[in-house]
């Protein structure tokens, strides 16, 4: 099949950025829109232009490092389906497809479709742990943990960290990303004594990022690859009031 | 053996394994490794390249001790590591089931899979750690399977007589590496650990002897820059992208461990790589990548072709007696849980016998059909669901209704830096962890072994070691002025630069593609003499060609993706050459390597104790055809070498 390709150029963070046209021909339904993408940077590379960037890793769906909008929709139309797991049968031939990176004010630009999440990784360094340091663990059936309570930690603990929520949120709120981390550890008896604790770290830290706040639209889950559902932020919210009669860091 | 005898060997490793009673010498030795005081801690820096299971628990717990560690990766976050698309699970020698595991089986169990190519030492301190690794894991929140009454859960994982794999979901590497990266990040947050995301390290750099940091490339500005610490860690995981396709991340490389082979550190047993039955078949020329449905699926699907060859009739319509489940008739008594060598052996063996599945011919089916009948498609759902949607996703097909078809694929490697029982390679301070050393493994990985592997080597033995190496050493000074820092520097810069002016009209990708159909066609599942020779003709010509005929668009001072990649075959084409070297050399069969000259009567393979019971280790000489074979010979006090027999 032959598509028409509008893809988001900009060299680094300070460029202005611009949408470039390309013809994609020749694509096969069994590709993967990374593969798509990998036959067209073949060609623009032998001309001697650049690759379109693009983050990738696994390719599977698991890592969390692709992602970007197709025709607006955060990893494209397909649901719970990260864009190295799309696959092109979903789509037309002579379709035309707009390719932007995530827009939102906490991740900028580094290079065409590839965005800077490092404020994730700062959300989890605030608090997005149990504190276990190596050696001191107790005997790990020592504390029984209710199946239906480890399987809601697992739904939660499935973020990938790709960004999508933040991407597809009118208000660029990372507030899915934030709440899956305290709800898997939250519902864990591990995970209580920091509980207060760690959910005002991690939402002051959010805040202090850029992200913006959280009005509950639901986009977000709309687009999460990994099905994670909008109670996580009800909980969160929950545990955020909590936290507020607390006096003191909460890390008792 | 005439091929022994082109090689040219040098003097023997010594793993320095301690001795004495085998479930004491870890702890002996644990004794008399040295400590640094807790004060002192601070004054080392200890340089960590990757931020999988083996890298970030490491960086972890040495920021726990209080050193200071700068960890690196390529991806944008260190969370991404590829241990993150582990799906089955982690072995340990637990016992909860009562069903007979113990520390001694699960010892017993790995050299025996590894079919008697691994260290009897390092095996058993592997066994003795996993249980420790479960503890560790559950208090830092890892949301293990459990049982209705709040246990722990436990499956049996490739073919194992015990329960003893620990699993979350299918995403065990998954939440297991989120459990050392959150202890990572604390640490971060502590100010002991720093991370550098999106660093490629091109070189190491060795002063004096002795490992004192690495050259990396700043992947978003290009910058080249040195980083200097007290030692160096290399946790860069496997090389199995050096077939191109193959279970792993497209970023998967070889570069780092490659880069401190050409520096000094011996490579061992790089022949020895792991294919795994159970993956998605290629279906085209634009295939980027192979992906793994895992082994769990065994325990219930069963294997099988038409019998008679060029049958295209759909699945269904292929009646009972026609169908040949080959693993159950030649296995009688494993069935379709054989080791991964033996059923990729064997499906490879019915596709070329003309009686493949799919397009092209390179399948077998998986199917499902019986134990759907027997315990319901609700069961299968709860135990697979989520591979199913996977594989649905991928082949637009239903596992439900029809088999799966799958095809043996790339998966791991054996091989890899050589260590000595304190991690160390032939380079002093240079310490490899997880996937990137030569590992406990030997010639075959048991299923749900690398992240036990991956773990222990971080969490709970280079912290006693790496210490015991810098006691010794004491705090060097770090200020990048030493001897060796700017000729690596340069070495680093020129080879950019030289990768960037060739301008000719191939791309990096196309070559890549082409050293892994030499390689697999060669050196994949079944090896022999002429193929292997004819691979190493091959291969330096294809090097030759890259250095030639290479186009890199871009410049260094940018993020450059076409540069990245063209930086990392130039270093799989050395590889590659030095693979097939291995191959050639070790005229036996032994685990994922399959000599056809070595076979026994019935077409198994034959190992060969009398000339081959040893590691393999590579020393580069410059010359990249003649590097020097120095052999650490393996004794077998405890599990007697026997020929695996899975009949
Ligand atoms: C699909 C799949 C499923 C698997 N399932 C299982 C399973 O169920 N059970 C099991 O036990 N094992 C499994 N394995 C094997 C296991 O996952 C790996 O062996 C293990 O996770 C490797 O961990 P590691 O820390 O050594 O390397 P990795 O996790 O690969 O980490 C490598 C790190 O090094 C960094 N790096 C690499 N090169 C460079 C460089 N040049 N410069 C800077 N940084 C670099 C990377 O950024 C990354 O951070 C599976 C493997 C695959 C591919
Ligand atoms: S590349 Fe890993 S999730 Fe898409």
């Amino acid at each position: 099949m032959n598509l028409t390709l509008d893809v988001w150029r900009q060299r680094h963070a300070g460029d202005q950025g611009r949408i470039v046209r390309y013809q994609a021909g020749g694509i096969s339904p069994d590709m993967s829109f990374l593969e798509m993408l990998d036959v067209v940077n073949e060609g623009l590379i032998l001309g001697g232009d650049e690759p379109i960037a693009f983050d990738h890793d696994c390719r599977e769906g698991i890592c969390g490092m692709c992602g970007f909008m197709i025709n607006g929709i955060a990893h494209g139309p397909e649901r719970a389906t990260t864009v190295c797991q799309l696959h092109m049968r979903h789509f037309r031939d002579g379709d035309s497809l707009t390719i932007e990176p995530w827009r939102a004010g906490a991740f900028p630009v580094v290079r065409d479709l590839i965005v800077d999440r490092s404020a994730f990784d700062r959300i989890i360094a605030a608090g997005g742990f149990i504190s276990a340091s190596t050696g001191s663990a107790p005997e790990a059936n020592n504390i029984a943990v209710p199946k239906q309570d480890a399987d809601s930690a697992m739904d939660a603990a499935a973020c990938i960290g790709c960004g999508a929520c933040v991407a597809a949120c009118p208000n660029a709120s990372a507030m899915l990303f934030t709440a899956a981390k305290v709800v898997h550890l939250g519902v864990l008896p591990q995970g209580q004594p920091e509980r207060k604790g760690r959910v005002k770290a991690m939402v002051e830290t959010m805040d202090g990022l850029g992200f913006g706040h959280c009005t509950n639209i639901g986009e977000c889950a709309a687009v999460c690859p990994k099905e994670i559902g909008m109670d996580t932020i009800a909980f969160l919210n929950r545990d955020l009031a909590r936290s507020a009669v607390l006096t003191g860091n909460g890390r008792a | 053996m005439s091929t022994l005898l082109e090689t040219k060997t040098g003097s023997d490793l010594d793993g320095k394994t301690p001795t004495g009673p085998i479930e004491e010498r870890w702890d002996r030795h644990r004794f008399e490794l040295k400590l640094v005081n807790p004060a002192n801690r601070r004054r080392y820096r200890v340089i960590m390249v990757g931020s999988g299971l083996a890298g970030a628990s490491a960086a972890a717990s040495l920021g726990e001790l209080g050193y200071h560690v700068d960890c690196f990766c390529y991806q944008d976050s260190p969370r991404r590591a590829h241990s993150i698309a582990a799906q089955g699970g982690i072995n340990a020698a637990k016992n909860y089931r009562n069903d007979g595991d113990s520390i001694y089986r699960l010892f017993y169990d790995t050299v025996k899979g590894g079919d008697f190519r691994a260290r009897e030492a390092n095996v058993y301190r592997l066994a003795q750690i996993s249980v420790e690794i479960i503890d560790q894991c559950v208090a830092q929140g890892v949301p293990f399977a459990r049982e209705y009454g709040g246990l722990l859960d436990t499956r049996s994982f490739g073919g194992a007589q015990v329960s003893r794999t620990f699993y979350a979901r299918g995403q065990t590497g998954q939440q297991l590496l989120l459990g050392a990266y959150q202890a990572m990040e604390r640490q971060i947050g502590l100010g002991t650990v720093a991370m550098y995301p999106r660093h490629e390290m091109l070189e190491l750099i060795v002063a004096d002897g002795r490992a004192r940091g690495i050259v990396t490339r700043d992947m978003v500005t290009g910058e080249i820059e040195a980083h200097m610490g007290d030692a160096v860690v290399l946790a860069t995981g496997g090389y199995g992208n050096v077939f191109y396709l193959s279970t792993n991340a497209k970023g998967c490389n070889t570069t780092a461990i490659w880069r401190a082979h050409r520096k000094g550190a011996f490579f061992a047993n790089p022949c020895f790589t792991q294919i795994h039955p159970t993956c998605i078949p290629v279906t085209g020329d634009h295939q980027s990548k192979l992906t793994l449905m895992s082994e769990s699926l065994r325990n219930d699907g069963r294997v099988w072709v038409p019998k008679k060859m060029g049958d295209s009739r759909p699945p269904e319509q292929i009646p009972e007696a026609e169908r040949d489940y080959f693993l159950e008739r030649k296995y009688p008594s494993f069935g379709n849980l054989v080791p991964r060598d033996v059923a990729s052996r064997a499906a490879k063996e019915a596709c070329d016998q003309g009686r493949g599945v799919g397009p092209g011919g390179r399948g077998v089916y998986l199917d499902f059909a019986e134990a759907i009948a027997r315990l319901g498609a609700g069961a299968i759902k709860e135990r697979y669901g989520n591979l199913f949607d996977m594989y649905e996703r991928i082949t637009a097909e239903n596992p439900y209704e029809a088999p799966m078809r799958i095809y043996p694929a790339v998966h791991y490697t054996m091989g890899g830096l050589w260590v000595d029982y304190d991690l160390m390679s032939t380079v002093p301070g240079l310490f490899v962890t997880g996937e990137a050393n030569f590992s406990d493994h030997g010639a075959n990985r048991l299923g749900a072994s690398a992240l036990m592997q991956g773990l222990a080597d971080g969490y709970f033995i280079l912290p006693y070691t790496l210490a015991d190496y810098l006691a010794q050493v004491g705090p060097q000074p770090t200020d990048g002025n030493l001897a060796g820092v700017t000729e690596a520097m340069a070495e680093v810069g020129a080879r950019v630069e030289r990768l960037l002016a060739i301008d000719g009209d191939r791309t990096a990708d196309s070559f890549h593609r082409e050293l892994g159909q030499i390689m697999w066609d060669h050196c994949g599942m079944a090896r022999n003499e002429a193929g292997l020779r004819k691979a190493l003709d091959r291969i330096p010509e294809l090097r030759d060609e890259f250095w030639r005929n290479l186009k890199v668009s871009g410049t260094n001072e940018e993020l450059n993706p076409a540069l990245e990649k063209a930086g990392r075959v130039a270093d799989f084409l050395e590889l590659a050459e030095l693979t097939c070297i291995d191959a050639l050399h070790r005229g036996e069969s032994s685990g994922g390597h399959f000599r056809e000259e070595s076979q026994t009567p019935e077409g198994e393979a034959r190992r060969d104790d009398e000339h081959f019971s040893y590691v393999a280790g590579w020393e580069f000489t410059g010359v990249l055809s003649e590097p020097v074979l120095h052999k650490e010979p393996l004794a077998f006090e405890y599990v007697h070498p026997s020929q695996r027999s899975y009949k």
